[in-house]
């Protein structure tokens, strides 16, 4: 499998925009080695922060940080970065709208064996109910590089999530990343997938054993869930018909739910939904875990005949 | 990018702060107690004795220590003063509109639809205002976040944070505690309104805060303790932490609840209860 992991795109990225803006400073919480900000780190130790193991004191930090000017990039795994620190990033970053980028890694299950207290599957629901808060997920590491930088020259508060694992390249080393503007991956008639982080990789795999079966499945990247591109939604809505939405997060307050949303208010079509569902998971391998909670290629491909079959019933 | 609302054009002229003395400060401090009775009750809610407990300390701040020019609220060298106490908002609102930031009629706004004073403070709303605040704990890790940026930036601005000493009880200010030692941040200076009541009651019976002068020092700050209603000793310890080098100085002002207002002084009961439009009258007359 060619790719890298997002974190590890995230920490090289900031190294570059470190050397062209030296109003980037980078925060942390004792997770440097790991979030991959150890890169910016060794290149800028002066525009770098440890702030231990205090994520509630370093977004009240980023914040100060900001409010004097700079860009702040603070980083931590995602658990942490929401739910350690939720009124933090709601009082200081969502409230006063500061210019500070939360990017965190190690979201979803895809973690592995460090288990359940690690395993951020809330975070998107806490992020995307904050106003003024953008919120992404890349799905591979060129689109993590191109996000940042987008993320670094737009003033406001930003969530970016990132994974742990070595995560497949969907796109060419050309990409252009558009902040709000969904990508249509593959076009399709019968059905719609929207997916986002490494669930689109995996939408791209249903789609092309539902095209052997005579399914022909349009595949988007919504890697911007707040704010959201409605009209990509109801375009796939009126178009298609029927959509899947595949995410690594729990089934409320997440991708399915904004998209139902829009779904449910613009153009109602049979939906269903690819996530862990209302529970947590546990520890194992990372395929393990995918496989055992319900989010592969597999799962999104039955998850599409299903509401095609629905559509057709109507 | 979001910011201070643009001053308004009819500003009452500044008090020339360089040269008052401790009478005149006086006087600026009984007259700030009033506007907070009076906001307060116009506004039929708000926390007055918070407001009263800080207001010689925000006296002495705003009218002899700090640095700023209230036509250019976002003045890139001013002073940093940060209430965390957002509760305290009225205090702060009053010294501002004294201070010439807006004009003084506008107090009687506060907690109102549509004005830029709300019940706890916003950046993003009033001139002058550095930080929004409400939920304890939060100042103090922005203020730290503030002296980074003047260090990164070789700026001489001084950062004075106003905690209370209910917010003590967060995690969070000794967190920020523990790294403004850690980074060395000898511009940063937190003044801590011991009044010794939270908002249930004393600190000693709801949590116990002692020994705390040497909790501070334990964390590594340079600390000073005064007696928060003595002008004398406010800007005597406001200009000892001038000459700290690689440490922060925490000022422990210990003061009383509801001050200058018989009924109020160590009434728990005013810690979030406006005054009765009788009460008012009554509180107005004795601060004469
Ligand atoms: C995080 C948080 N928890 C609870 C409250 C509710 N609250 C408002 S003021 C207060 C305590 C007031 O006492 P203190 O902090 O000592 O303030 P002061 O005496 O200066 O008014 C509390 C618990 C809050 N504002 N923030
Ligand atoms: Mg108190």
């Amino acid at each position: 499998m060619a790719g890298i992991s997002t974190r590890e795109s995230y920490g090289k990225t900031l190294v570059e925009l470190g050397k062209d803006n030296p109003n980037i400073i980078v925060l942390d919480a004792d997770l440097s080695p790991s979030t991959m900000t150890h890169f910016f780190a060794k290149e800028f130790p002066d525009r770098f922060f440890d702030c231990g193991l205090e994520e509630q004191n370093m977004i009240g930090i980023a914040a100060g940080l900001a409010a004097s000017g700079k860009t702040v990039f603070a980083s931590t795994f995602a658990v942490f970065a929401s739910c350690r620190c939720f009124d933090q990033v709601r009082m200081c970053l969502s409230q006063m709208g500061l210019n500070v980028k939360v990017v965190a890694t190690h979201g979803g299950i895809s973690v592995g064996e460090d288990g359940t207290s690690h395993q951020a599957i809330e975070d998107l629901a806490l992020y995307c109910a904050l106003p003024g808060l953008t919120v992404i997920v890349p799905a591979d590491g060129i689109e993590t590089a191109e996000a940042v930088k987008v993320a670094a020259s737009t003033y406001g508060p930003f969530y970016i999530r990132l994974g742990r694992p070595k995560t497949p390249f969907v796109y060419p080393e050309s990409y252009h990343f558009a902040l709000g503007k969904a990508v249509t991956m593959r076009q399709g008639r019968d059905a719609t997938v929207i997916a986002m982080g490494i669930m689109v990789a995996m939408a791209l795999e249903a789609s092309d054993v539902l095209a052997r079966q005579g399914i022909d499945c349009r595949v988007i990247n919504m890697h911007t869930l707040k704010p959201l591109d409605e009209e990509a939604v109801v375009k796939a809505a009126s178009e298609t018909g029927a959509i899947v939405v595949a995410e690594e997060h729990l089934a409320h307050g997440g991708l399915g739910s904004r998209i139902a949303q829009v779904v449910a208010r613009e153009k109602p079509v049979p939906m269903g939904f690819v996530n862990l569902g209302d529970r947590y998971a546990s520890s194992g391998k990372a395929e393990e875990l995918l496989e055992r909670y319900g989010l592969t290629a597999k799962d999104i491909e039955e998850g599409v005949r299903a509401v095609v079959k629905r559509k057709q019933d109507t | 990018m979001p910011n201070h609302a643009e001053p308004s054009s009819r500003l009452t002229p500044p008090i020339n702060k360089s040269n008052l003395s401790v009478t005149e400060l006086k006087e600026v401090a009984r007259n700030l107690r009033r506007h907070v009775v009076k906001m307060i009750a116009a506004a039929g809610s708000g926390h007055p004795g918070g407001s009263l407990s800080a207001a010689d300390i925000i006296t002495a701040l705003y009218f002899r220590v700090l640095r700023y020019d209230p036509h250019n609220a976002q003045w890139p060298d001013r002073d940093r003063f940060i209430l965390s106490k957002g509760h305290a908002a009225p205090i702060l609102y009053a010294a501002l509109a004294e201070s010439g930031y807006f004009p003084v009629e506008e107090l009687l706004t506060l907690r109102k639809l549509d004005s830029r004073l709300q019940g706890h403070t916003d950046r993003n709303l009033t001139p002058g205002v550095e930080m929004s605040a409400g939920a304890l704990g939060q100042g103090l890790s922005f203020s730290v976040g503030v002296a980074l940026a003047a260090k990164l930036d070789r700026r001489d601005y001084r950062v004075y944070v106003l905690l209370s000493d209910g917010e003590c009880d967060e995690g969070q200010t000794w967190e920020a505690a523990l790294s403004a030692a850690h980074f060395k941040l000898d511009n940063l200076v937190a003044i801590v309104d011991c009044n010794r009541l939270q908002l249930s009651g004393w600190t000693r019976d709801i949590m116990n805060l002692e020994p705390f002068a040497q909790k501070w020092q334990a964390f590594g700050w340079h600390t000073i303790e005064i007696d928060g209603h003595d002008f004398d000793g406010i800007l005597a310890a406001l200009q000892e932490c001038q000459n700290m080098k690689a440490k922060p100085t925490v000022v422990i002002a210990h003061t009383t609840k509801g001050k200058g207002v018989s009924f109020m002084e160590n009434n728990v009961s005013f810690h979030g209860k406006a005054p009765t439009p009788e009460e008012a009258e009554k509180a107005l007359k004795e601060l004469g």
